[in-house]
C-alpha cells in the first residue's frame, strides 16, 4: 500500500513541526495556571469515601431506629421488655412469631425494591422507572401464581414459586426494554407506556388464573395483587435477604459503570463500559431481587420510585452511594409503611401495597409533571 | 465530479518512530446494510489536527464513531497508535482515545466535577474511588476550560455551551493520545471557539495530542487544522492542507452552492464565505 493518489498529501513527518510551531496561538506562557492542589474549595462537588461512610452509617442507624419503632407498635399492644425477658409470655410469642419476621421481611423487601428502582433508573436514564411501574413486579407475581397453582399443590413448591417468579420477571424486563427501544434509542415515554400496558396485561392474566382455579387460591392471589407482608416465615425472610444482598453486591460492583451510563450508551462505551454486558447483568440482578421480593410479598409498587428519588436529591447522583443508600432507605421506608398499614385502622390490617400505592401514586404524578417542565432527563 | 481516490497514504519509507497516532485505510461502513462511507482513508500524527468537513449527511459523524470504536459495522483498516483498532477492548481504547459527541447530556444531577471525573473511569477499577491524583487531573481540566467556578453545579443546569466545555474537559481528564471531537464548537460563542482551539493547540504542542474534529465551520478548519478531509456522500472529495482542499471550485462542487474563498486582509488567513464573489466588494 505505497501508492499515493493525487490530492493526498504524504503527511506526517514534515507536518509535525509546523503543527507544533503554529498550535499554541496564545503562547505556552499563557496557559491557565494550574489550580491550587489543596483546593478544598471543590469539596462536596463529588463523592468521597468519608461522605460514603458517614451517609451509610447514618442510614444504618435510621434502619435500626425504624426497626425498633416497627416492632414496638402494631395492631395489638405488646411490651417489648416483657417479650425480651420472659420466654413464655404471650408478648414473646407475638414478637417472635408474628411481628419480628414481618418487620424483617419489610426491611428485606423494601431494600430490594428500592435498590432495584435505583438500578433500573440508571439503566434507562430516567427517574420514573421502577419495578412495579415497568410491569416487572406484575410479571413476577404472575409467575409466582402460576407456579403456586400448578406445582405447589403437588409438593415441591418451595423453590418453584421464586424460580418461576424470577423467570417471569426477567422475561418482563427484557420484553419491556426491547419494546421501548425505537431505532436503537430508549424512548422514555414509550417505556412508561409499555410498562403500564404490561402491568395491565399481567393483572388481567392474574385475574384470569383467579377465575379458573379453585377458590382455595383466591386469598393468595389477592395477596399477590395487593402486595402484603402478612405472616412470613423466617426461611422466607432469609431467602429474600440473601438474594437481595447478592443482587446489591452485583449492582454496587458496577456502580461506576452505571454512573457512566447516564451519559448515554455510546458515551459510556467510549469511556470503556461494555454496555450490553452491563445491561444483561442489571437485568439479571434486578430480576432476581424483584422475584425474591414478589414471591413472598406480591406487588408492592412505588418504593423503588420514592426512595431513590428522595435520596438522589439529598445525596447526589453517584450510584456508588445511591445504590447502597437506597437499599438501606428502602428497608426503613417499607418497615414504616407496613407499620402504618398495621396500625392505621387497627385492628384491621391494610395490605402494605395499598399504603405505598396511596403515597406513591400522587408522588409519581408530581414527578411526571416536574419532568415535563424541563427537558426529560435522557 | 473530481472524486479524489482517497487511497491510504504511503507508509513504506517512513521511519518507525513516526507511527501515526491514528490511521485509517479504505474504510467502508455504515448502519446495517446501508453503507455511509465508501472507502475513506486518513492519517493523523501526534500533535496534529485533522478537520473533517462536508455537507450534512456526508458521513462525518459516522467516520468519527467508527474511529472511536462505537460503530462496529465497517470494513477496511484502522490503526490506533500502530495497533489495529479491533485489538483493543473498550477500556483499553478509552485510555487512548477520547470522544466528545454532539449530544452532551447527562441524566440525573451529577455535578460538573463528577462528570469530569468520569473521564478517569477507564484508568480505575469499577468501584475504586478517585485518588488525589485523579482529582488533580480533573481540576486541571476544569481550569483549562475555565470551568472551576462551575465545579459544584449540577450539569443539567448549565447552558449548551457550558456543557460542551464540561465534556471537553472530561475528555481531557481521560488523558488520551487521540481526541475525536464531533462539532466541538457548536453552541459556542466566538470567544469560546477561539479558546477551545487555543486549548487544544496547547495540548497538541505540549502532549502530542492528536485531534480529529468534524467541523461545519470551514473558516475554523482553515485556521486551525493541519489537514482537511472533505467528505461528500461518504466519499473523500479532497484530503490535504487547507489551502489545497478548501478551494472555491471544490467547495462549490461539494456544497452545491456559490462560495467565495479569499483571505482575511488583517491576518492573511483563508476565509470561506457563502455567496457569489463580487470583485468590487471583496478585495483580497
Amino acid at each position: 500500500m505505497s501508492e499515493t493518489a493525487p490530492g493526498v498529501t504524504p503527511n506526517m513527518a514534515p507536518e509535525v513541526a509546523p503543527a507544533t510551531a503554529r498550535a499554541p496561538a496564545r503562547g505556552a506562557g499563557a496557559v491557565s495556571p494550574p489550580p491550587p492542589a489543596s483546593g478544598d474549595t471543590l469539596g462536596g462537588a463529588h463523592l468521597t469515601r468519608l461522605k460514603l461512610t458517614l451517609t451509610l452509617g447514618a442510614l444504618a442507624m435510621l434502619v435500626l431506629i425504624s426497626a425498633i419503632v416497627a416492632v414496638a407498635f402494631g395492631s395489638v399492644h405488646i411490651s417489648l421488655v416483657r417479650a425480651l425477658r420472659d420466654a413464655h409470655s404471650p408478648d414473646r410469642a407475638i414478637f417472635i412469631g408474628a411481628r419480628l419476621p414481618r418487620v424483617l421481611m419489610g426491611a428485606a423487601v423494601g431494600a430490594a425494591l428500592a435498590a432495584v428502582g435505583a438500578a433500573l433508573q440508571a439503566l434507562v436514564r430516567n427517574p420514573l422507572a421502577e419495578g412495579g411501574i415497568l410491569g416487572i413486579s406484575g410479571g413476577g407475581a404472575l409467575g409466582a401464581i402460576v407456579a403456586l397453582v400448578a406445582v405447589a399443590g403437588h409438593g415441591g413448591g418451595a423453590f418453584a414459586v421464586p424460580l418461576s417468579a424470577f423467570g417471569a420477571a426477567l422475561l418482563s424486563t427484557v420484553m419491556v426494554y426491547r419494546l421501548a427501544v425505537v431505532d436503537g434509542r430508549l424512548e422514555p415515554f414509550t417505556l412508561l407506556l409499555v410498562g403500564v400496558i404490561f402491568n395491565a396485561i399481567w393483572g388481567a392474566a392474574i385475574m384470569l388464573v383467579n377465575s379458573v382455579v379453585n377458590y382455595y387460591y383466591v386469598h393468595d392471589i389477592v395477596f399477590w395483587l395487593m402486595g402484603s407482608l402478612e405472616a412470613p416465615t423466617y426461611a422466607e425472610v432469609a431467602m429474600v435477604a440473601a438474594l437481595s444482598l447478592a443482587g446489591l453486591a452485583l449492582l454496587v460492583a458496577r456502580a461506576r459503570d452505571l454512573n457512566l451510563l447516564s451519559l448515554g450508551d455510546e458515551a459510556a462505551g467510549e469511556l470503556g463500559v461494555e454496555v450490553d454486558a452491563l445491561r444483561r447483568l442489571v437485568f439479571i440482578a434486578t430480576s432476581v431481587m424483584i422475584a425474591a421480593a414478589v414471591s413472598v410479598s406480591g406487588i408492592i409498587s412505588f418504593v423503588g420510585l420514592i426512595v431513590p428519588h428522595v435520596l438522589r436529591l439529598a445525596l447526589g447522583a453517584d450510584h456508588r452511594l445511591l445504590l447502597p443508600a437506597s437499599f438501606l432507605g428502602g428497608a426503613a421506608f417499607l418497615m414504616l409503611a407496613d407499620l402504618v398499614a398495621r396500625v392505621a385502622i387497627a385492628p384491621t390490617e391494610l395490605p402494605v401495597g395499598a399504603v405505598t400505592a396511596l403515597c406513591g401514586g400522587p408522588f409519581f404524578i408530581y414527578m411526571l409533571r416536574r419532568e415535563g417542565r424541563g427537558p426529560l432527563a435522557l | 465530479m473530481a472524486i479524489v481516490h482517497n487511497a491510504p497514504p504511503a507508509t513504506a519509507n517512513r521511519a518507525r518512530a513516526h507511527t501515526p497516532a491514528l490511521r485509517a485505510s479504505r474504510v467502508v461502513g455504515g448502519y446495517g446494510e446501508r453503507a455511509v462511507l465508501h472507502g475513506v482513508s486518513l492519517e493523523v500524527g501526534a500533535g496534529e489536527m485533522l478537520a473533517i468537513v462536508g455537507p450534512n449527511g456526508a458521513g462525518k459523524s459516522t467516520l468519527l464513531r467508527i474511529l472511536g470504536g462505537s460503530l462496529r459495522s465497517w470494513r477496511g483498516e484502522v490503526e490506533v497508535l500502530g495497533a489495529p483498532l479491533v485489538s483493543f477492548d473498550r477500556r483499553a481504547l478509552a485510555r487512548r482515545v477520547a470522544t466528545v459527541g454532539q449530544d452532551n447530556q447527562a441524566a440525573f444531577s451529577f455535578t460538573v466535577l463528577e462528570v469530569v471525573l468520569m473521564g478517569r473511569a477507564p484508568h480505575l477499577g469499577s468501584y475504586h474511588f478517585e485518588s488525589p491524583a485523579d482529582l488533580a487531573l480533573a481540576r486541571a481540566a476544569l481550569a483549562r476550560f475555565d470551568l472551576t467556578d462551575l465545579a459544584a453545579r449540577p450539569i443539567q443546569e448549565l447552558s449548551g455551551g457550558e456543557r460542551k466545555r464540561v465534556f471537553l474537559a472530561r475528555a481531557l481528564a481521560q488523558e488520551p493520545r487521540i481526541a475525536l471531537l464531533d462539532e466541538p464548537t457548536a453552541h459556542l460563542d466566538l470567544r469560546h471557539v477561539a479558546d477551545i482551539f487555543a486549548r487544544f493547540g496547547e495540548l497538541r504542542a505540549d502532549r502530542g495530542l492528536a485531534v480529529v474534529a468534524t467541523l461545519h465551520d470551514l473558516n475554523a478548519a482553515a485556521l486551525y487544522a493541519d489537514r482537511v478531509l472533505l467528505l461528500k456522500d461518504g466519499v473523500a472529495m479532497g484530503y490535504g492542507a487547507p489551502r489545497e482542499v478548501l478551494t472555491a471550485e471544490k467547495l462549490r462542487e461539494v456544497y452545491e452552492t456559490e462560495v467565495y474563498v479569499g483571505h482575511n486582509p488583517a491576518t492573511g488567513a483563508l476565509v470561506v464565505l457563502p455567496g457569489a464573489p463580487r470583485e468590487t466588494r471583496f478585495k483580497s
